[in-house]
C-alpha cells in the first residue's frame, strides 16, 4: 500500500469511530434478511441426512425399503448408490482444514463417528423426507471405539504436521524443570475444560439451485463463500463459473461455519445427480455432528520467587481430535505471551478419539489455555499473598519472548488499570470469604485475555456511480458481527459520503476474493481493502478534477484535498470544492471503479508482534450451602486498536462475555463413552446462559490505535470478549468461597465440592 | 416425525371414540408431545385435539372451600390467577419456576401432569431406553445420569419426572379428576404418577382413553408458610436438579402439619408421610428439618453422575423448610435464594 493512500492524519473520521446502528438491522428484524435455508426454487426438493448411531464400524446393509415407499420420496443416496465422487483426500480439503484426511460423506462403508451421515433421503416435501429418513435402517457392525480423553491421555502425541496458521509451541527456553524444582514457591495443577458445541441459532443449511447446463447457484451457511466454492468445484469437477455461492446473511456460526459442512456436499451431490434443486438443513441434533471445541486437559507448573516473580513457566495441554484429522489450535503459547519468564516449557499434544473432528470455536484454544494460566496465576498470588492484579502486572511480558519481538502496541496494562478502576478493584479485601451478604458469599475475581491481531489478504471493489451512490464489495461474510455496517462506515469516510449513499455487498463468490470471516481479522483486512479501493476511486476522481479546464485542483494530490459531504474540497482554500457528481459529469464517466488488495505488511510482521488484550473483572455471589452461583457484575476492558463502531463493538464484546459465562458455568457436551455419542444434543439439555444468568456487562475500550498494523489502526474484536471470562469467574468464586475450581463448567456440584 | 391423522374433538364422547386406537394420542398444548414426535419418540397414528373441549378451562372455588382448576387452563393463567396466588402461592411459584413464558402460554394444567421425562436416552431413539422401547435396557443406569433419580428408581429405569407444578400439587394433596369411556373418577395425586418398577413405559395410572378434566385443590393452601425452591443448572429454563415444595401449618405447639414434596429426584414427585410426621409437634428448627430430610432421603441411591443430588436434596429440603417456617418463600424472579 502506497503512502499516498493512507489516511491523512489530520482528516477526522466522520463515521469510523462513531456508534452506528446496523445498516442491516431493519432487514434482520423484519425478516427481510434471508438465510441459506430460506431461498426457494421451483420444484425444490428436500434432503434429510440419516445419521449413524455407532461411533465406529462398518455398514453391512442399509435397508431403505420402507423409506422409499413413503409417498414423495424421490431418491435415497447411500455409499452404495451415490454418484461417483473423487477418492483422493486432497479433493476434500478446504481452506481451513487441519492436516489429515477430511471426512468424505457417503464415500464408503466406514463409520468414523456417531452421527455421521450415512444416507440422504431426497423427497418432494420436507415432511416426507424427514419421515422417510426415520424409516431408514442401518445395519452396521460395530468395532471397538474410544471417546474418553482422560482414559487415553497416555496415547497423546505431538501432531507431526502443523496446521496452517496455528503457531506450534516454541522450543523450550532455559531450564524450566530445574528452575521449577528449586523455586521457593511452586504451583502445579491440572485444569480441565469439557467439550462445547457452537450452537448458533441458525442451523447449517444449503440450498443448491439447479440452473440447467450443469450450473448451480448455492446458498450456503458459511463464513466464507470462497471456501464453499472451491470445495464444490474441486470435488464435483465443476468450472469456477459454473458455481455461484451466496451467503448474504449468517445467523451465528462462531467458527462452525468456517469449513464447508456435509449438508453442502449432500445438497450439491443430489442437485447435480437429479438435475433438480435440493435443500438440506441440519437438525439441532445434527448440529452436534459438525465439530466442537475440544475437551482439553491443561497442566501448569509455575515456579516463583517469594515475591511472586516467575522463575519457571510450564504449560502443557492434551486435547481431543478425531481419528482422521489432526485438529490443532493455540492453547499454551498464551501463557508466555502474557508473562515474562526465563525458563519456559510449553507443549501441546493430541489424542485421537472416535468422534467427528473438533472445529474452531470462538477464540479457538485461547480460553482453554488462558483459563489455566489465569487460574494458576491467581493461585500464585494467594501463595505469595499478593493482590492478583498486582502480581500479574509485575510479571507481564513487555515483549514477545516467543518470537523475540516487540509488540506493535500493547495496552494490556492500561486495560487492567481502566478495568480495575471501573470495577472498584482497589476496594477488594485480599482474603477469600471476607465479603458476605445474607446467605451469600461475595467474591471478586479478575483475569486477562489475549488474542492475536491478524490481517489476511482481502480484495475489495468500490464503484461510485454518477448518482453519487457508492457500492463496495468483498467476498467475506457478516456472521452477525456487523461487517456490513463497518464497511459502510469505512467506505463513507474514505469518499466523504453519507452512510446512506453506500451499499456494502458480501457473501457472494463473484465478489473480489476474501477468505473466511474468522480469527477476528475482518475489520483489519476487509476494512482496509475497502478503504484502499475507495481511496483509489478518490484518486481517480481527483485525476478527473485536475484535468478539468480551470480546475482549482490542478497540481494537487490526495494530500491536498479532503472528501467531505459528497465533495472534493481543497484543504488550502475550502471555498474551492466540487461535488463528486459534477466531476464525473464533467469527465463524462458514468462510474469510477477500483479494486484493491489489502495484505499484511511483511516488514511489519517481521518486526513486530500484534495482539489484542483484555482485562475481565467479575463479581459473583455464591450460596455456599447449595452451590448456587449468581454472577452479578462483569467489567470487560478491551484494548483492540481503533474501534470502528463502538455500538456494534460493544455488542461483540458482550456476546463474547456471554460465551465465556457459558464456558465458565454452563456449557458441556456430554459424551456417553460406551456409545461414543454426545448425549445432550438439544438446547434444553445443552445449557447456554439464559438472560437470567447474565448481569450487567460493562464494556470499555482502551484508547489504542495501531497504525503499524493497517491504515485504520484496528486489531479486531470477534474473539477477545470470551478469552479471560471463565478464569475471572472462577477466580471470583475462589475469592467468595476459598474453593479453587479447576474444571469447567463450574456446575453446582463442583461448586459444592 | 411420522405421518399422522389429526382430528379436533368437540365433546369428550367424540374424543373417546376418536382415540380408541391405542396408537392415538390426545393433544392440548402439545409442548411436550410435539417435541417427542419430532424426535420419533412418539409416533401417534392420530392426534385428537382436545384443546377446544367445552367446560375445561375454568378456575372455580369448590363447595368444600377448595379450588378446581380446569385441565385446559394454561400454566401462565394459573400462575397469575388471584385464587391461586392468594391461597396457593406455592403452586403459583412452582408454575413460574417451570419452562419459559412462551411454553407456559401454551402448556395446560392437564398436560403438565402428563409431561414425560427429560432423560436423554428416552429422547434419543439411537440409544437403549426401557421407557421408550421396553426391553431395550436403561442407557442412563451406567451412562450420563447427572439428572437422574436417586429415589424409587429400578434397574429398568432411573428417569425423573420433570414437572415443577406437580411437585407443588403433590405437597398440596390435589385430586385429579378424569373422565373416560367408563365414566368419571378421581385419582389422589400420590396415586396418579407411578414408580418405574418393571414397567417404566407407564408414567401414570391414567388409562389410554381417559382425559384429565380438572385438578382440585383442598381448602388448605398453606399460604403463609410454604415455598417452592428449585435448584438447576442455570437460573431460568432448565429442569430441576432438585426441587422442594415445602408447606407447614404452625400453631402454638409448633408444627401441626408438614408437607414436603421433592422434584427432580424420582419418577414421580416424591413424598414420604412418615418423614413429614417427624415434624409434627416439633418446633421449626434446623435440627428438626435435618431429621425430616434424613428420613425423606432414606434409601437414596446415586448412579455416579447424580451422586451429588443426595446431599444437595438434603440441603435443599432444610432450606425450603426454613423458608416455609419463616414465611419467606422463594421468589422466582429474584434469583437470590432466600
Amino acid at each position: 500500500m502506497s503512502a499516498a493512500l493512507e489516511v491523512p492524519a489530520d482528516r477526522p473520521f466522520r463515521h469510523v469511530g462513531q456508534p452506528r446502528s446496523r445498516v442491516d438491522g431493519r432487514l434482520k428484524v423484519t425478516g427481510g434478511a434471508r438465510y441459506a435455508a430460506e431461498f426457494d426454487a421451483p420444484n425444490l426438493l428436500h434432503g434429510v441426512a440419516v445419521p449413524a448411531s455407532i461411533a465406529r464400524g462398518r455398514i453391512r446393509r442399509i435397508d431403505t425399503e420402507a423409506a422409499v415407499a413413503v409417498p414423495g420420496v424421490v431418491h435415497i443416496y447411500t455409499h452404495g448408490n451415490r454418484p461417483p465422487i473423487p477418492a483422493s483426500d486432497q479433493d476434500y480439503q478446504d481452506a481451513v482444514a487441519p492436516p489429515g484426511k477430511p471426512f468424505r460423506p457417503l464415500f464408503n462403508d466406514q463409520i468414523l463417528f456417531s452421527g455421521q451421515p450415512v444416507a440422504l433421503v431426497v423427497a418432494e416435501t420436507l415432511d416426507a423426507a424427514t419421515y422417510a429418513a426415520s424409516l431408514v435402517r442401518v445395519d452396521a457392525e460395530a468395532e471397538p471405539h474410544e471417546t474418553n480423553l482422560e482414559r487415553n491421555r497416555f496415547a497423546a502425541y505431538v501432531p507431526p504436521e502443523k496446521r496452517s496458521g496455528i503457531a506450534p509451541p516454541p522450543e523450550t527456553r532455559g531450564f524450566p524443570d530445574a528452575a521449577f524444582n528449586v523455586a521457593p514457591v511452586q504451583i502445579r495443577n491440572e485444569y480441565h475444560v469439557e467439550s462445547e458445541h457452537h450452537n448458533p441459532m441458525e442451523p447449517h443449511a444449503s440450498t443448491a439451485i439447479w440452473e440447467g447446463d450443469g450450473r448451480l447457484t448455492v446458498y450456503d451457511k458459511i463464513q466464507g463463500v470462497m471456501n464453499s466454492h472451491a470445495y464444490i468445484t474441486g470435488i464435483f469437477g465443476l468450472d469456477a463459473d459454473q458455481v455461484h455461492v451466496l451467503s448474504p446473511f449468517v445467523g451465528g456460526a462462531f467458527g462452525s461455519g468456517l469449513r464447508p459442512q456435509y449438508q453442502l456436499f449432500l445438497a450439491v451431490m443430489a442437485t447435480l445427480d437429479l438435475k433438480r434443486s435440493v435443500r438440506v438443513v441440519l437438525s439441532r441434533e445434527q448440529m452436534f455432528t459438525i465439530g466442537y471445541r475440544p475437551e482439553t486437559i491443561n497442566s501448569i507448573a509455575l515456579g516463583a520467587n517469594a515475591d511472586g516473580t516467575l522463575r519457571a513457566l510450564k504449560h502443557s495441554a492434551i486435547a481431543r481430535t478425531s481419528t482422521f484429522e489432526d485438529y490443532q489450535e493455540v492453547v499454551v503459547n498464551w501463557s508466555n505471551l502474557l508473562y515474562r519468564c526465563e525458563n519456559v516449557g510449553l507443549d501441546y499434544k493430541l489424542v485421537k478419539l472416535d468422534t467427528d473432528t473438533p472445529c474452531d470455536m470462538r477464540a479457538p484454544g485461547a480460553p482453554l489455555g488462558v483459563f489455566a494460566i489465569e487460574t494458576a496465576m491467581d493461585e500464585l498470588a494467594y501463595a505469595v499473598k499478593r493482590d492478583p492484579l498486582e502480581l500479574r502486572t509485575q510479571n507481564f511480558a513487555d515483549t514477545d519472548e516467543i518470537e523475540g519481538k516487540p509488540f506493535s502496541t500493547r495496552s494490556l496494562r492500561e486495560a487492567c488499570r481502566q478495568g480495575a478502576e471501573k470495577f472498584g478493584w482497589s476496594g477488594r479485601p485480599f482474603e477469600p470469604r471476607s465479603m458476605r451478604e445474607g446467605k451469600e458469599l461475595i467474591g471478586w475475581g479478575m483475569a486477562t485475555g489475549i488474542w492475536e491481531a491478524m490481517m489476511t489478504p482481502h480484495t475489495a471493489r468500490a464503484c461510485l456511480t454518477a448518482d453519487g451512490k457508492l457500492e463496495v464489495g468483498t467476498a467475506t461474510a457478516d456472521i452477525g458481527t456487523g461487517t456490513y455496517t463497518m464497511l459502510t462506515q469505512v467506505a463513507a469516510d474514505a469518499l466523504g459520503l453519507p452512510m446512506e449513499a453506500v451499499t456494502a455487498r458480501l457473501g457472494d463468490s463473484r465478489l473480489p476474493k476474501a477468505p473466511v470471516e474468522g480469527g477476528s481479522w475482518t475489520t483489519a483486512s476487509a476494512g482496509t481493502a475497502v478503504h484502499l479501493a475507495c481511496r483509489k476511486v478518490a484518486d481517480t476522481l481527483l485525476g478527473h478534477a485536475r484535468r478539468m479546464p480551470g480546475s482549482p485542483f490542478a497540481n494537487t494530490s490526495l494530500d491536498h484535498v479532503t472528501f467531505a459531504d459528497g465533495r472534493i474540497v481543497l484543504r488550502a482554500d475550502p471555498s474551492k470544492a466540487m461535488t463528486l457528481t459534477e466531476v464525473m459529469q464533467a469527465a463524462g464517466v458514468p462510474q469510477v471503479e477500483a479494486e484493491e488488495t489489502a495484505e499484511p505488511d511483511p516488514a511489519m510482521k517481521q518486526q513486530f508482534s500484534s495482539y489484542t488484550h483484555s482485562a475481565v473483572f467479575a463479581e459473583v455471589r455464591v450460596d455456599e450451602q447449595l452451590g448456587v452461583v449468581r454472577l452479578t457484575r462483569i467489567v470487560s476492558a478491551v484494548a483492540a486498536g481503533r474501534i470502528v463502531n463502538p455500538k456494534t463493538a460493544r455488542s461483540q464484546i458482550i456476546g463474547g462475555v456471554v460465551f465465556g459465562v457459558g464456558m465458565a458455568l454452563h456449557e458441556e457436551s456430554m459424551l456417553d463413552h460406551r456409545l461414543g455419542r454426545f448425549m445432550n444434543h438439544n438446547l434444553a439439555e445443552y445449557h447456554v446462559p439464559s438472560a437470567a444468568d447474565i448481569p450487567d456487562i460493562d464494556v470499555l475500550f482502551v484508547d489504542e490505535v495501531d497504525e503499524r498494523l493497517n491504515p485504520l489502526g484496528v486489531k479486531g474484536l470477534g474473539e477477545i470478549g470470551i478469552v479471560g471470562t471463565a478464569a475471572a469467574i472462577g477466580n471470583a468464586i475462589f475469592h467468595a468461597t476459598g474453593k479453587r475450581l479447576r474444571h469447567l463448567p463450574m456446575t453446582l456440584e463442583r461448586v459444592r465440592g | 416425525m411420522n405421518r399422522f391423522a389429526y382430528v379436533r374433538a368437540d365433546s369428550t364422547a367424540a374424543a373417546f371414540r376418536d382415540a380408541a386406537d391405542p396408537a392415538a394420542r390426545f393433544i392440548a398444548g402439545g409442548t411436550n408431545l410435539l417435541d417427542l414426535m419430532k424426535y420419533d419418540v412418539e409416533r401417534p397414528s392420530r392426534l385428537v385435539d382436545i384443546s377446544r373441549l367445552p367446560g375445561l378451562d375454568g378456575i372455580e372455588p369448590t363447595a368444600s372451600g377448595g379450588l378446581r382448576i380446569g385441565a385446559l387452563v394454561t400454566n401462565s393463567r394459573a400462575a397469575v390467577a388471584a385464587e391461586v396466588t392468594e391461597h396457593y402461592p406455592m403452586l403459583a411459584s412452582a408454575l413460574l419456576a417451570g419452562a419459559s413464558p412462551q411454553l407456559r402460554n401454551a402448556a395446560t394444567t392437564g398436560g403438565n401432569l402428563l409431561q414425560r421425562t427429560r432423560c436423554m436416552y428416552f429422547y434419543d431413539p439411537a440409544t437403549p431406553c426401557n421407557k421408550r422401547q421396553p426391553g431395550s435396557g436403561c442407557g442412563a443406569l451406567d451412562g450420563v445420569n447427572r439428572n437422574h433419580a436417586i429415589l424409587g428408581a429400578s434397574e429398568h429405569c432411573i428417569a425423573t419426572h420433570p414437572s415443577d407444578m406437580c411437585v407443588a400439587l403433590a405437597a398440596l394433596e390435589a385430586v385429579v379428576h378424569v373422565t373416560g369411556p367408563n365414566g368419571d373418577r378421581t385419582i389422589a395425586f400420590a396415586d396418579f404418577h407411578r414408580l418405574p418398577g418393571d414397567e417404566p413405559q407407564r408414567d401414570t395410572t391414567l388409562a389410554h382413553s381417559e382425559i384429565i378434566t380438572a385438578v382440585e385443590l383442598p381448602p388448605q393452601g398453606y399460604a403463609g408458610h410454604s415455598t417452592y425452591l428449585k435448584l438447576r443448572d442455570r437460573h431460568s429454563y432448565a429442569f430441576a436438579l432438585v426441587s422442594v415444595a415445602a408447606a407447614l401449618a404452625l400453631d402454638a405447639g409448633g408444627i401441626s402439619t408438614a408437607r414436603v414434596a421433592l422434584g427432580g429426584v424420582a419418577h414421580k414427585p416424591w413424598r414420604d408421610p412418615q418423614a413429614e410426621a417427624l415434624l409434627v409437634g416439633q418446633a421449626p428448627t434446623e435440627a428438626a428439618f435435618r431429621r425430616c430430610a434424613d428420613a425423606l432421603l432414606h434409601g437414596a441411591q446415586g448412579h455416579g453422575g447424580n451422586d451429588f443430588k443426595i446431599a444437595l436434596a438434603h440441603d435443599a429440603i432444610v432450606r425450603a423448610l426454613t423458608q416455609a417456617a419463616a414465611g419467606t418463600p422463594q421468589s422466582q424472579t429474584d434469583k437470590r435464594i432466600a
